[in-house]
């Protein structure tokens, strides 16, 4: 019944090129892009946008830039959390002024508008990306990984120690000083939350339509030769110098802008170990396999996945209230008995099957875990302490890590894609 | 979710308006990963303390106090979504105790007009109340914790420590390189040798650190660790035989878990205090009766009476004298976020009100001003006796030495004024 290309007729090739080719997925995106643009500014406040808007906008961006490289290119890389500590360290020096000594005399930029200081950030980036993609000439795979983890580590390193970087603060932090666009304060602390989050979202937006159009295109279609087997492709006449070292300035280029807006609009003062160590990596690279390898869709989803379950999980485990309303106290009796009930069936399900998932054991976790997140919603939080909660959450994104990997590797991508399929049929699958 | 953001919502609402249901004091809390060790004991001191005011006195001034606990894990990015949590419950005070955290929310507190309390960590530059409205750092800081090192390696010394070798082991952050300014300042003043030793987060790596320092024999060896890294440290100096009395931790590096772990072989570290030890104190039997046996203890209740529960402790007593003064002079229980900040600014300590409050002689007398916010700076020096397997205050609280320390919190506050455009009060 949905996304059908029944009745939806192309007259050009233009049209049939289109990123979304099908109407009701062509209006669905647009009806996405008005919600983020119009709708979402004048309904958040601080909490939305701090703890949930800008940390999945940002991500989002470090994810496409690493599914360019991972997903697309197949090089597998964990620079990302120094690759994002050079794009802050530069957009900081060029929002400040860049500073050149030379022969003990000061040469000073003026401070330059926020917005290009993240888009050269994101250059600068480029640059540091594509002299450590040079090793991907001759060493694939887990030696690969491991260059790029010396990437890591020395550039932390770098950003310790060299007190340029920082202007010579004492901490060794850098602080983001209040910059404006059209008068409307961008950084620093006394911003609206509509104002980070549109700037954001718009540099979000446009990373995400240059990427979906860059991998599309012939670039992208080098890199994903690349990926799949790399003799073949130069055979072919793909150049793997230019594929590769473009692969990795693009990726480098996005990772920059997002470690840049990660440290002027999103945190505000960085401190490069504890922001942009070996953790940044990871969580970047399980939010590209969660989401799905070589979808721009699934950076998003994995980052949204990433991003929203900790908070999620604050909300229903740890928070507690006193004050209920009574029609919340009736509702969570229901979500209560039907947790229960979806329990019972599961066991019942084991007893019958002898086996956790066949039958309909799948349905009924799922139902289960739906029907206790819905209870403890509408309870205000389990209340539980708030030590266990932070373990179980590693152990919940730990083990959902290993059931993606198994069940379905190519992630929510795919998932949504099975979605799709199934949706185009429904309600008459024959 | 929906009704958590109504709830939300409405708590917004009426942390403006003069109706609230209790007095909020937000404990951005660690109790996962490598600083837990810290973490812990301080939390169950600071949930600790209120909750035997709850019991005992009915709250503060009539008012129940409540600790809404959030778990930082020490990280920045989930300390600010804990920030943008509670602060709309109308939070009174925040105490993260992180500097990482505190840096991120000196901007965000002063443009949100909610007070900023860093008992001895943080940014010390902070004292300057002439530039940062809402952030205090009484009744000490770090640089008056190296300061306070360095004066015990004086006294020891026989007032002369020229020509001796001082390595500083610090933890390679933000709160690690702060004293190395001073301790620079203080080198030139007396004439030792400084040389500085980073670790890096979470300081589980130490060997090369402590070879150099066995290769180069420094006389003393001072420490700025936390979490992990001073058991490591200590466990190492220990393996190389370093003299622990010639081995001194900050505040942050001089807790029971910190040296248990090498076990004797720690006997005599030492580490600087800006309050006392021990659980000898009358407040103990009240929160034993009114906590404890209730049941009421925060996390497994078995950290009463060590160093850092005494300091979460402390930070908790201060936070509610200060909530008490600001009763005093806004002449209204229900105080707000704007109220509590002046409540801390007219903070005064003296020795009749730690007694009255069963804590005789726990920490020092002071009183915090419009343009001090730092207090008094005096700190003293504990020491471990690893067969009572008990911290001895060795020393008492002396002063720092302001003549160093003042000119370079003025350059360091004015710098952050310039640099933000803040204009400065209390003129």
């Amino acid at each position: 019944m949905f996304y059908r290309e029944a009745g939806d007729y192309k007259t050009s090739y233009q049209d049939d090129g289109q990123t979304f080719p099908i109407k009701f997925d062509r209006y669905r995106y647009y009806f996405v892009l008005f919600v983020a643009f119009a709708m979402v500014p004048f309904l958040i406040n601080d909490y939305w946008v701090n703890a949930i808007f800008l940390p999945f906008l940002i991500y989002s961006i470090a994810a496409i830039g690493l599914n360019i490289l991972v997903g697309y290119c197949g090089q597998v890389s964990l620079g990302t959390g120094g690759f994002m500590a050079v794009g802050a360290y530069a957009c900081y020096k060029f929002m400040t002024g860049l500073d050149i000594w030379i022969d003990g005399v000061q040469y000073a930029l003026p401070p330059i508008n926020i917005f290009f200081s993240v888009i050269l950030a994101g250059l600068v980036t480029a640059v540091v990306g594509v002299l450590f993609g040079l090793p991907s000439l001759r060493i694939k795979g887990f030696y690969l990984a491991v260059a790029t983890l010396a990437a890591q580590f020395f550039l932390v390193w770098l950003f310790n120690k060299w007190s340029w970087a920082y202007n010579y603060s004492a901490s060794g932090q850098i602080n983001a000083p209040e910059r404006e666009i059209f008068g409307v304060a961008i950084t620093g602390p006394s911003t609206d939350a509509w104002a980070t989050y549109l700037f954001c979202l718009v540099i979000a937006a446009l990373c995400a339509i240059v990427a979906r159009n860059l991998t599309r295109g012939a670039s992208g279609r080098k890199w994903m030769a690349i990926r799949d087997m790399d003799i073949a492709a130069e055979i072919i006449g793909v150049n793997p110098l230019k594929a590769k070292l473009s692969a990795f300035a693009v990726s480098s280029f996005y990772i920059g802008i997002a470690g840049a807006l990660f440290f002027a609009v999103y945190l505000g003062a960085v401190e490069v170990g504890e922001a942009f160590g070996i953790q940044k990596s990871f969580i970047v690279l399980f939010m590209v396999i969660i989401g799905g390898l070589g979808s721009i869709f699934g950076s998003f989803a994995g980052a949204a996945f990433l991003v929203l379950l900790p908070v999620l999980l604050k909300l229903m485990l740890a928070d507690s209230t006193d004050e209920i309303s009574g029609f919340s106290s009736v509702m969570s009796w229901v979500f209560l008995a039907a947790f229960a009930a979806a329990l019972v069936m599961l066991v019942i399900n084991i007893v019958r099957t002898r086996s956790l998932i066949a039958g309909a054991g799948v349905g009924w976790i799922f139902a289960s875990i739906a029907a206790f997140m819905a209870y403890a919603l509408t309870i205000g939080g389990m209340g539980w302490p708030t030590d266990i909660v932070a373990h179980l959450q590693l152990v919940i994104v730990g083990a959902l890590i290993i059931i993606f990997l198994i069940a379905e590797p190519h992630g929510l991508a795919q998932l949504w894609r099975v979605a799709k399929e199934k949706l185009r049929l429904w309600p008459f699958p024959h | 979710m929906k009704t958590k953001l109504a709830t939300m919502a409405v708590a917004a609402v009426m942390a403006a308006g003069p109706v609230m249901a209790d007095l909020v004091f937000p404990s951005l809390s660690y109790r996962t990963g490598p600083y837990a060790a810290g973490g812990i004991p301080f939390a169950d001191g600071y949930a600790d303390y209120f909750t035997m005011l709850n019991e005992r006195d009915g709250g503060i001034g009539g008012i129940m106090t409540k600790v809404p606990e959030c778990e930082t894990g020490y990280n920045t990015e989930k300390g600010v979504e804990c920030y943008e949590s509670t602060k709309g419950e109308g939070a009174l005070v925040y105490q993260p105790l992180s500097t990482g955290i505190t840096y991120q929310l000196i901007p965000k507190v002063t443009a949100d007009g909610i007070p900023l309390h860093t008992m001895g960590y943080g940014r010390t530059s902070a004292a300057n109340g002439k530039v940062f409205s809402h952030v205090f750092n009484y009744p000490a800081n770090y640089w008056n914790g190296a300061s306070v090192a360095i004066n015990h390696l004086l006294e020891t010394n026989g007032g002369d420590i020229k020509g001796k070798k001082v390595a500083l082991v610090y933890h390679n952050s933000a709160y690690g390189k702060e004293p190395i300014r001073t301790l620079e300042e203080l080198s030139a003043k007396h004439g030792y040798e400084l040389s500085l030793l980073p670790v890096d987060h979470p300081g589980q790596e130490q060997k090369s650190q402590w070879l150099q320092i066995r290769r180069d024999k420094p006389d003393y060896v001072i420490m700025y660790g936390w979490g992990v890294m001073n058991q490591v440290a200590i466990q190492e100096a220990a393996n190389i035989r370093f003299n622990m009395e010639n081995f001194i931790g900050i505040w942050w590096s001089g807790a029971e878990h910190d040296v248990t772990p090498a076990g004797d072989a720690a006997n005599g570290y030492k580490s600087v205090t800006f309050h006392n030890v021990g659980s000898d104190f009358p407040v103990f039997d009240d929160i034993k009766t009114h906590v404890v046996d209730k049941g009421l203890a925060a996390g497994a209740g078995d950290q009463i009476g060590t160093v850092l529960y005494n300091r979460g402790m402390y930070a908790a007593m201060l936070a509610a004298e200060a909530a008490k003064t600001a009763q005093e002079i806004h002449g209204t229980a229900q105080i707000t976020p704007a109220m509590m900040r002046d409540g801390m600014e007219a903070l005064e300590i003296t020795e009749e009100k730690m007694t009255a409050l069963g804590m005789p002689n726990f920490g020092p007398s002071f009183a915090v001003s419009c343009e001090n916010h730092g207090g008094p700076g005096l700190g003293g020096i504990t020491q471990w006796n690893a067969a009572d397997k008990k911290w001895n205050l060795i020393s008492d609280f002396g002063p720092s030495d302001m003549d160093v320390i003042l000119p370079l919190i003025t350059a360091d506050s004015e710098a952050f004024a310039a640099e933000n455009n803040i204009e400065q009060r209390c003129n």
